[in-house]
């Protein structure tokens, strides 16, 4: 009988260095898939013993303890250690990751695993800033007090590690001993023992002034530390915004290109439309999002393995708390404004479940850049260019409508805290991790991981409602004279769709154009100009006779409705694939769907009667 | 005295900690991280919206943020007087 592979698992408090020793391990080959049922990621990757088995790794969520768990994270940890989680064979070899710097606190933990009694290393990790505190340890002492071996480590200088797989290697071959007959130690025993053995390996301890000490005198300093903070996300914010922009307008255009080539090159036929309009433009659709992905965890992820996220995280709580989130939630709220795709996906540095589903479920109401062409369109077409005392009233319309998306992910945010996601909230204690500098590989691993995560979870997606919208647009086929969108599916679904929107002032040109602007908003733009037959050589040509079209055919009240309706609908597939994604089902994006529908009818439709009610009609 | 009304960069013993204030996940994370009764604490930093709010606890080798409801329900003896290290 052929044995199956030998599993190991690294567990440790967070902040030990877990993820950079895996990285160190494994190397680029990981897995990353969610464990069933839970939104917690599940990293598994392969690792050469020294006669060069292979041992399946796994890089299990930090926990502070196995028996008081308070998050789901540190559940799953609890569970594949114990052996029962659901598709986690239960590891062979258990390698438990302390910082050095802190041995007094993950000893707790680290008790807590070995008295499991079950094949265990340990990797004593970052010995190396531990020494520039002054802190000398001595491995042997320690692995005495633990009964079992201890390996210095610095997984990102890959010191220790051959060392450290010898162990695993022997630990797995060993003799198991019986579970430790001690198993009523209670945490203040615990947290003494554990100060005993740490002390106890100290060699020499000199009490250099710590670098994170003073760094945090700038970065936390209350005066210094937010303006820092704001000129940071400043930088962030014009790069999600700005830098991707060139990126993201080649990538279009290159599938644009590759679209009338193949238009060119295959004579015309209804397969020739599903390849050009469905397929390329579908894989455009997802690949255009990675630039901004990219660049937002480029600054995400240092600021992560610097420790500097953290402090971001601190400076931000107050605001945040007073719509009953935390600090944390701060930043994956500010990168919606450029988009919201990204900006769920970095919502899982929140470590309390319910705050990050609040904010997955508030971010698509930051005014993203998507918004912006239908914004402009409307607002040059229906609102006087003119001066408001010292600003332009055009500015101030669009200045209105991000403060609308605003208020209303505040008020959302209170709301759910109180129904959907109520419940008891870990509130905001976290540990601040000890600055360091960030390994270019580790950086690079995190980013690829990222964007491979996006373009197979939500890219599939995406990839088929633009495929789906296609044939939507271009069945049944039309008759010769007749409108091909207005005999088609989306066409009749149209009909019925105006009867519902015709309360709030919509009209039915905008009811069909709102059907393809389920891909995203911008299509709204080009689907009217489609409707109203603006045909433009450039784009801005196209949006100043679409909106003399629209001028000639709407009313201003139902401009300002048509506005309003695109500060909360959500009509972006991209947002809903990744909000299905990173909640791992389809009842979170059902509700986003629900409620931001139901909230951008309630506020067209005020908007639409308060404006007929002022005559506007 | 309570760990929120400590003056900044002072130290203190945790006294008592009065759990029935926190709800049983903080309190739970809160001993996890090593503050609970007998624990030498430092108030190192104050946050600076509203209030000063949350704090920075320096316990041990490490850096711990809380905010000033959980601080609430720890009662410290003062230690060290403000920069007597």
């Amino acid at each position: 009988m052929s044995r199956r592979p030998c599993v190991a698992a690294l567990v440790g408090n967070p902040n030990a260095g877990k993820s950079a020793l895996f990285n160190a391990l494994t190397g680029a080959r990981q897995k990353i898939a969610n464990y069933p049922g839970v939104t917690v990621e599940r990293k598994a990757g392969r690792m050469l013993l020294p006669n060069g088995e292979p041992v399946e790794l796994v890089d299990l969520p930090g926990s502070y303890g196995l028996h008081a768990t308070t998050s789901p994270d540190e559940e799953v940890t609890r569970r594949v250690v114990m052996g029962e989680q659901e598709g986690q064979a239960r590891p062979d070899v258990l390698v438990i990751v302390l910082d050095s710097s802190n041995l007094e606190q993950h000893l707790v933990f680290a008790q807590e695993v070995l008295e499991l009694g079950r094949p265990t290393v340990v990797a004593l990790n970052m010995v190396d800033l531990a020494e520039r505190d002054g802190l000398v340890l001595d491995p042997a002492a320690l692995s005495a007090a633990l009964g079992v071996p201890v390996i210095p480590t610095v997984a990102v200088r890959r010191r220790g590690l051959d060392d450290l797989a010898a162990a695993v290697a022997a630990a797995r071959d060993a003799v198991v001993e019986q579970p430790l007959a001690r198993p009523h130690v209670t945490l203040p025993e615990r947290r003494m023992l554990a100060h005993e053995m740490a002390q106890g390996a100290i060699l020499s301890e000199t009490r250099k002034h710590r670098i994170h000490a003073r760094m945090d005198r700038v970065l936390l300093h209350p005066w210094a530390g937010p303006p820092i903070l704001f000129a940071l996300l400043f930088v962030v914010f014009q790069a999600v915004f700005s830098w991707a922009t060139p990126f993201a307008d080649a990538i279009d255009a290159g599938f644009s290109a590759i679209g009338d080539w193949v238009r060119a090159e295959i004579p015309p036929s209804l397969a020739r439309d599903l390849l050009t309009d469905g397929v390329i433009a579908g894989v455009g659709a997802v690949i255009v999002f990675l630039p901004q992905i990219l660049i937002l965890f480029f600054f995400i992820l240092t600021m992560e393995a610097t420790g500097y996220m953290a402090r971001a995280a601190f400076l931000m709580d107050r605001l945040m708390a007073g719509v009953g989130l935390s600090g944390r939630s701060f930043i994956p709220l500010l990168s919606s404004f450029a988009c919201a795709v990204p900006g769920i996906m970095s919502t899982r540095s929140i470590t309390d479940p319910k705050d990050r589903l609040t904010t997955i479920l508030i971010a698509p109401l930051m005014t993203c850049s998507a918004r912006l062409p239908v914004y402009a369109v409307i607002i040059a077409a229906f609102i006087p260019n003119r001066m408001v005392g010292p600003v332009g009233l055009q500015g101030l319309v669009l200045f209105t409508l991000y403060v609308a998306g605003i208020i209303g992910a505040m008020v959302v945010a209170l709301v759910l805290r109180r129904s959907v996601t109520r419940g008891a909230a870990s509130g905001f204690i976290m540990e601040l991790p000890k600055y360091q500098l960030p390994t270019v590989k580790d950086l690079a691993l995190g980013l690829f991981q990222r964007a491979w995560v996006f373009l197979r979870r939500a890219g599939t997606m995406i990839f088929t409602v633009t495929v789906a919208l296609w044939v939507l647009l271009n069945f049944p086929r039309a008759e010769p004279g007749q409108d091909q969108v207005n005999a088609s599916i989306a066409g009749h679904i149209a009909n019925g769709l105006a009867v519902v929107v015709e309360p709030i002032g919509f009209n039915r040109d905008i009811a069909l154009a709102l059907i393809p602007a389920m891909a995203a908003r911008e299509v709204a733009v080009s689907s009217l100009a489609t409707t109203y037959a603006v045909g433009a050589a450039d784009e801005d040509q196209q949006g100043r006779q679409l909106g003399d079209q629209l001028k000639a055919r709407w009313s201003l009240a139902t401009a300002l409705a048509f506005l309003a309706w695109f500060v909360f609908a959500p009509q972006c597939m991209s947002t809903i694939a990744v909000t299905r994604r990173e909640t791992n089902g389809w009842k979170w994006p059902g509700f986003m769907l629900a409620y931001l529908f139901g909230l951008a009818y309630l506020f067209a439709g005020a908007t639409y009667w308060t404006a007929v009610a002022l005559g506007l009609g | 005295m309570t760990l929120d009304q400590l003056p900044l960069g002072s130290s203190a013993r945790i006294a008592a900690v009065d759990w029935t204030l926190l709800v049983p996940e903080e309190a739970q994370r809160l001993r996890a991280l090593g503050l609970d009764e007998g624990a030498q604490v430092t108030l190192a930093y104050r946050g600076v919206f509203l209030g000063r709010d949350p704090l920075a606890i320096e316990i041990g080798r490490m850096t711990v943020a809380l905010r000033r409801a959980h601080a609430r329900a720890m009662t410290v003896e003062t230690t060290h007087a403000p920069q007597a290290a």
